[in-house]
C-alpha cells in the first residue's frame, strides 16, 4: 500500500465514498429483521475462522526477551561511550567541558588538569544515569565526537543513583587494536559523504 | 449396603476429585496456551519444557499465599462461598459416566460414581447451586465491584437457568428418562441415531445456556475483569480464589462432558473407540470454550436477559411443543 492515498486529504478526488451505514431500527419488527439479520449472517463464524486461522500459520511475533534481542539502530540513544582516535588510539574527549554545560538535567561532571606535557586532560568524568535522560545533546556538541552514545539500554540498577565513569565508557584498547570501534551515527555524529560537503572558508569577507 | 459397594465408590470418588483437580490446572494451561496461540503470542514458556510446569508453580503460589480475610466482610459466608464453588462442580461429577464400563482385573467398573434416576436434573441443580459461591461471595465482600457481580450473577443465573431446563426438556421426552446412561443408550446405534439430528436446535439452545452456566466468554459478566476488576473474586486471595478456579474449569470440564453425552452418543456403543470418541467431543466441546475466548465480545448484562427470555426461552418452548405434537401423533 503507498502512503500517497494517506497524504493526500482532498476528499474530493481519489476513492473515497459515504458508508452506508443503515439506520437504527425504531419500531419492534425493524429490531427484529435486524435481530434475524445479525444471526444468520453467520458474523460470529467470521470471529471463529480469524483467530482459528492465525492459530494453524502459527505466525508467533513473541520475543523472548533475555534470550531473543530486537537489534536497535544505529541511532540510539543509550549508555554513553567515550571514543578514541582511530589513529593514534588516544583518547577524543580534550576536557573541553560542553557537555558538562550543556547537559539540561545536570548528570555530567568533570574535572580537568595539566598534564606532564602540559595538555589538558581528563581527570575526572562521571555520569549520573539516575538523572540522564538520554537526550544526546552532550553526543550533539562534543566537538571531537568524543562522547557519543551505544547500544547497551540494560542499565536497571538497584540504586536511584547509578554512575558511570570515564573508564567504563571509553573504548578498550584491545577493541581499538582489533578496529572494532563502532561510530555514533546518531544526533552530531558526521553525515555520510561528509568530506564532499566541506566548503572552503570564504575568506572574501 | 456391602463393603464392596462402599469401597467401590470411595475409589471412584477419590480418582473423580484428584482427576479434575489436575485437570483443572492443566486446564488453566491449556487456555493459555490456545489463547496465546490465537494471539500470535507464545503463552507460559519459561517454566519447565514449554512452560508444562507453570501449572506447578501457579499451584504453589496460590497454597502459599497469604489467605487475607478483609475487615469488613460477613467472615462465616466469605469463607465457606469458595468451597461451595469448588464442591458443586465435583458434587455434579457424581452421576456422569465419564466412560463406558469396563474390566479391570477381572472386576467390571463402571465410571460413574452414582447412576441415580434423576441424573440430569440432580446435575443441572447442583451446577445450578453452584452460582451459590459468587453470589454469596460477592455479597459478603464488602466490596462495591463484587456486589455489583453479585447482582449480575443472579440476573444471569434467573436467565438461563430457564433456557438450560426447557432446551434439555424435548430430549428428555424423546428419551423418557433422566439417567445419562438411559440417554447414552438412546443413542448407541451410531450417528444416525444421535439426538443433535432430530433436537438441533435444543443442542443449539444448551450449548449456548451451557456458556452462561460456566461463566465463559460470550457471557462472561459475572467476573468481567475490564468492568468490574475480578467481580466476586476481587477480595479473595490465596487458596479460596483459586478454589473459584478450580470450580469455574471443572464445571468447564463436566459440562464438556454432558453435551457429548445428551446430543451427541456419548460413549456410542461403549467399545474402545467409542470411550475415546467421547474424550474427543469432550476435547473438541472445552475447545470451543477457549476459541469463543479469542474470538467473541462480552455481551452486557441487559443483553444476556434480553436473549435469554426473549429469544432463547420463546423457541425452547415453541420447540416443546413440536416435540410434543411430533411423538403424540
Amino acid at each position: 500500500m503507498k502512503m500517497e492515498a494517506f497524504n493526500n486529504r482532498n476528499v474530493t478526488e481519489g476513492d473515497y465514498y459515504l458508508v452506508d451505514i443503515e439506520d437504527y431500527p425504531t419500531d419492534g419488527w425493524g429490531k427484529f429483521k435486524r435481530v434475524v439479520k445479525r444471526s444468520f449472517r453467520g458474523e460470529l463464524f467470521v470471529g471463529l475462522w480469524v483467530v482459528l486461522r492465525e492459530m494453524i500459520r502459527f505466525d508467533i511475533h513473541t520475543i523472548q526477551y533475555p534470550q531473543e534481542k530486537m537489534p536497535i539502530g544505529p541511532r540510539y540513544r543509550a549508555i554513553h561511550e567515550m571514543k578514541r582516535l582511530w589513529e593514534s588510539d588516544t583518547e577524543r574527549c580534550i576536557g573541553c567541558g560542553l557537555c558538562e554545560k550543556i547537559c539540561i538535567s545536570d548528570c555530567i561532571r568533570m574535572d580537568t588538569r595539566i598534564d606532564e606535557e602540559s595538555r589538558k586532560e581528563v581527570s575526572e568524568y562521571t555520569i549520573n544515569l539516575g538523572r540522564c535522560i538520554f537526550c544526546g545533546y552532550c553526543a550533539e556538541v562534543c566537538p571531537e565526537l568524543a562522547i557519543t552514545h551505544g547500544g547497551n539500554y540494560e542499565n536497571a540498577s538497584d540504586q536511584r543513583e547509578h554512575f558511570v565513569d570515564y573508564e567504563y565508557m571509553l573504548t578498550p584498547l584491545d577493541t581499538m587494536k582489533a578496529n572494532a570501534q563502532k561510530e555514533f551515527e546518531g544526533f552530531g555524529a558526521i553525515t555520510p559523504h561528509e568530506d564532499e560537503r566541506v566548503k572552503k572558508t570564504p575568506l572574501s569577507y | 449396603m456391602d463393603t464392596a459397594y462402599l469401597i467401590e465408590t470411595i475409589i471412584k470418588v477419590v480418582v473423580i476429585l484428584l482427576v479434575f483437580s489436575a485437570l483443572a490446572g492443566i486446564g488453566t494451561y491449556f487456555e493459555r496456551k490456545i489463547l496465546a496461540f490465537m494471539q500470535r503470542r507464545l503463552g507460559p514458556m519459561n517454566v519447565g519444557p514449554y512452560g508444562l510446569l507453570q501449572v506447578g508453580a501457579d499451584g504453589i503460589k496460590l497454597f502459599t499465599k497469604e489467605d487475607i480475610i478483609p475487615q469488613g466482610v460477613v467472615k462465616n459466608i466469605f469463607k465457606i462461598a469458595p468451597v461451595i464453588t469448588a464442591a458443586t462442580a465435583f458434587m455434579a461429577a457424581a452421576a456422569i459416566p465419564f466412560l463406558p464400563s469396563f474390566t479391570l482385573f477381572g472386576y467390571e467398573v463402571h465410571p460413574i460414581v452414582a447412576d441415580i434416576n434423576v441424573g440430569i436434573l440432580y446435575i443441572l441443580g447442583v451446577m445450578a447451586v453452584g452460582l451459590y459461591g459468587p453470589l454469596l461471595g460477592g455479597m459478603a465482600s464488602a466490596n462495591k465491584f463484587s456486589l455489583l457481580s453479585a447482582a449480575r450473577g443472579a440476573a444471569v443465573f434467573i436467565s438461563y437457568e430457564v433456557v438450560t431446563g426447557l432446551s434439555l426438556l424435548a430430549p428428555i421426552m424423546m428419551v423418557g428418562s433422566l439417567s445419562l446412561i438411559d440417554f447414552n443408550e438412546y443413542q448407541a446405534g451410531g450417528i444416525g441415531d444421535w439426538i443433535v439430528w432430530s433436537q438441533p436446535v435444543a443442542f443449539i439452545l444448551f450449548w449456548i445456556a451451557a456458556f452462561a452456566e460456566t461463566g465463559r466468554t460470550p457471557f462472561h459478566l459475572i467476573a468481567n475483569d475490564h468492568e468490574i476488576i475480578d467481580g466476586f473474586g476481587t477480595e479473595y486471595s490465596g487458596m479460596r480464589w483459586g478454589l473459584f478456579f478450580i470450580g469455574e474449569y471443572a464445571n468447564m470440564f463436566f459440562i464438556s462432558f454432558v453435551i457429548p453425552l445428551l446430543f451427541l452418543g456419548g460413549y456410542g456403543d461403549g467399545s474402545f473407540l467409542g470411550a475415546l470418541g467421547l474424550l474427543g467431543k469432550m476435547a473438541f466441546f472445552f475447545f470451543f470454550f477457549l476459541w469463543t475466548r479469542a474470538a467473541w465480545p462480552d455481551v452486557r448484562p441487559d443483553q444476556l436477559m434480553w436473549l435469554c427470555w426473549k429469544v432463547l426461552m420463546p423457541i425452547a418452548v415453541i420447540n416443546v411443543v413440536i416435540t410434543g405434537f411430533v411423538m403424540m401423533f
